[in-house]
């Protein structure tokens, strides 16, 4: 293994981490040199994200992986080993994505707005892009911290007193859930003496009825920091007032955040608790199941009685985290197929809705958010002059914000005909035919709760977006129309852009999401392929 | 030796727990570390107690069963310097919302 594209499946860790340090070398006068390395760099990530995700299409139901690399050489369950598979392959490149438009948005203004912005941004992508590759407990715990420690900085973005007070409690609640994970990787270890997730799940159907409950607790442990992550209720109470304070670009990085969170339950519930881990198979199930409902109705109620847009975009994020731990519960490969599709497409949608936020509030004349408010508690509408309601001209720039405001909730809310509305319907499809269309069989109870609280999770999202676009783009007569610049649009355009060529090419992706899901629900053949995995450089012979 | 670590980790966890629940962002502070002075003790439990065992092992062949297991070791030493790191930043942030709120209050105001 001497081509570079073996080691493709390192470099998305690498080269940001290279960029980051080289950008804390200069000073952040030179904003305008470190934006062109950031641009770049995230550039090279989407074609590395592309790049895997183009081979790990290459690959069947029970075949061949992706890409392994085992670091430092070592042979696999005793080093550290990174995999790519389809899902891993298609975070990384959601990442990247979502990194070039928050960046874009972010050298409009924000990166301005404090030191060392691009430095904690790539170190970032570093977190995130490590604890999607990597195929080992403790590195997964390593690279948490890595990204924590860069969004406790971005957070902290701008810096004023609400910023500082939400990150204050964000970053104690994560160091909580810090001890939390080690704990539970140190229980883990313990029993099994394995931290490898291949051999793990190996190892966890052998493991004796007297030491079966300290392997659960410590994946209860495990399981608990990864939920509050996702922001699962009660767990996720955090989320909504962080995510509000922090500065655009960086709230619309995190909406990929509570996806880590989401993304380690489903690799680690299925790959050690799937069918085949003997007594101990869909452990934890149910508390996902119901723990995901919870939170569907907690963040719906949320995003209806939401004063701002921004907690509404937080609780969003809070409904979007509930439908896939719920969808996961149910523990069958349609309903994850469609989940995974729900994933991609509600993660785009609610960043650029992130990025949106601001626009909004820029739209918004200053009175004209109090004045929607005391319209709406006391019923009074009449006394509005009728002057110029004919002839109105709606400048560009607010005709080009109300139309993305309105695709972007359309998506939330899952409406037709975007790819929102397709996605949940391929959640409802396989939760109503457990079997596949071909085979009736009964459905289970908690596929009609769940649906329902689907649908009415979509109707408080229309409800709350109406209603901001009511009070956003009608209430609002501003004289001068809201200076938006191209660069600031752009991203949200971008992000948009990709949910309707998903909406367009929803069959193959939805295909790719299936193999993926089948996959990921019968992980054997995976997980023999990273036991075997193929050393970079074999030792002995020609080697020194 | 066992009972004595295990009482001594639980005090330390059920005193970060107390302190991580009071309403000062020092008591906070103080809570954080305690409890991952627990878990750091924790982690070294899981690797099994053992007196006078080296981590490393030598060359050739050699008895593994007068041996410690080093993975805890290795784990420990990552934990505490990523949990040094971060009572670090936590701590600045600490500062900074006392200088900017005026109260040491983790909501930033005097109920």
């Amino acid at each position: 293994m001497t081509d570079l594209l073996d080691h493709l499946v390192i470099l998305p860790i690498l080269l940001p981490l290279a960029a980051g340090t080289l950008m804390l070398f200069f000073d952040d006068r030179l904003r305008t040199g470190k934006a062109i390395i950031n641009v770049s760099v995230t550039l090279v990530l989407i074609v590395l994200g592309v790049l895997l995700v183009l081979r790990a299409a290459g690959q069947v139901p029970g075949g061949e992986l992706a890409a392994t690399y085992p670091v430092g050489n070592w042979p696999v369950p005793f080093g550290i080993v990174l995999v790519a598979d389809r899902l891993s392959a298609m975070m990384v490149l959601l990442t990247s994505i979502l990194a070039l438009s928050s960046l874009l948005y972010a050298l409009a203004r924000w990166h301005t707005a404090g030191p060392s912005f691009h430095s904690l941004f790539q170190f970032l992508l570093v977190g995130l892009n490590g604890a999607f590759l990597t195929g080992d407990i403790f590195n997964l715990f390593v690279f948490f911290e890595v990204l924590l420690a860069a969004s406790y900085g971005l957070a902290l973005h701008g810096l004023g007193s609400v910023r500082i007070r939400a990150g204050l409690h964000y970053i104690a609640v994560n160091l909580a859930a810090s001890s939390l994970f080690l704990i539970g990787a140190a229980l883990i270890y313990g029993v099994t003496g394995t931290l490898n997730m291949a051999d793990l799940a190996v190892r966890v159907p052998l493991i004796g009825e007297t030491d079966r409950g300290l392997l659960e607790a410590g994946a209860a442990f495990l399981g608990t920091a990864f939920l509050l992550k996702a922001g699962m209720w009660p767990l996720g109470f955090w989320l909504p007032t962080t995510y509000a304070a922090a500065s655009a670009p960086v709230a619309a990085m995190f909406a990929i955040m509570s996806k880590v969170g989401v993304y380690a339950v489903l690799r680690l519930s299925m790959l050690a608790f799937g069918a085949g881990a003997g007594a101990s198979a869909w452990f934890g199930q149910p508390v996902l199941l119901i723990g995901g409902m919870a939170t569907i109705a907690f963040g719906a109620i949320g995003v209806m009685a939401a004063q701002n847009t921004a907690r509404l975009a937080g609780y969003s994020i809070l409904v979007s985290s509930g439908t896939l731990l719920s969808a996961i519960g149910m523990g069958n490969a349609g309903v994850t197929g469609g989940a995974l599709f729900y994933l991609v497409v509600s993660t785009l949608a609610l960043s650029a809705f992130f990025l949106l936020v601001e626009l909004l509030d820029r739209v918004r004349a200053e009175g004209a958010l109090l004045l929607g408010v005391t319209a709406e508690a006391y019923g009074d509408d009449e006394d509005e002059d009728q002057q110029a309601e004919v002839g109105l001209i709606i400048p560009r720039a607010l005709a080009v914000i109300g139309i993305c405001f309105s695709i972007c909730a359309l998506l939330i809310a899952s409406m037709p005909p975007f790819a929102g509305f397709l996605a949940k319907f391929a959640m409802i499809s396989a939760m109503l035919n457990p079997q596949g269309l071909a085979q009736p069989s009964p459905v289970p109870l908690p596929a009609w709760w769940l649906t329902g609280l689907l649908i009415f999770s979509g109707f408080a999202a229309l409800v709350a977006l109406v209603r901001t676009g009511i009070n956003t783009f009608w209430v609002t007569m501003s004289e001068s129309p809201a200076p938006v610049r191209a660069i600031e649009i752009a991203p949200v355009l971008l992000l948009l852009g990709l949910c309707l060529g998903l909406t367009v090419l929803a069959g193959p992706v939805m295909a790719y999401m299936q193999d993926m899901a089948t996959i990921i629900h019968a992980p054997a053949g995976q997980i023999e392929q990273i036991l075997n995995a193929p050393l970079v450089v074999e030792i002995g012979g020609d080697q020194p | 030796m066992e009972l004595i670590v295990a009482i001594g980790i639980g005090v330390l966890c059920s005193c970060g727990t107390y302190l991580l629940m009071r309403p000062r962002t020092f008591q906070v502070i103080i809570g954080l570390s305690l409890l991952s002075y627990a878990v750091n003790l924790f982690i070294f439990g899981m690797g099994r107690l053992r007196m006078n065992a080296a981590p490393v092992i030598d060359h050739g062949t050699v008895d593994p069963a007068v041996y410690t297991d080093p993975v805890p070791q290795a784990l420990v030493l990552t934990a505490i310097v990523i949990g040094f790191a971060m009572t670090a930043l936590f701590l600045v942030v600490l500062l900074a919302a006392r200088g900017v709120t005026g109260t040491d209050h983790v909501d930033g105001r005097e109920r």
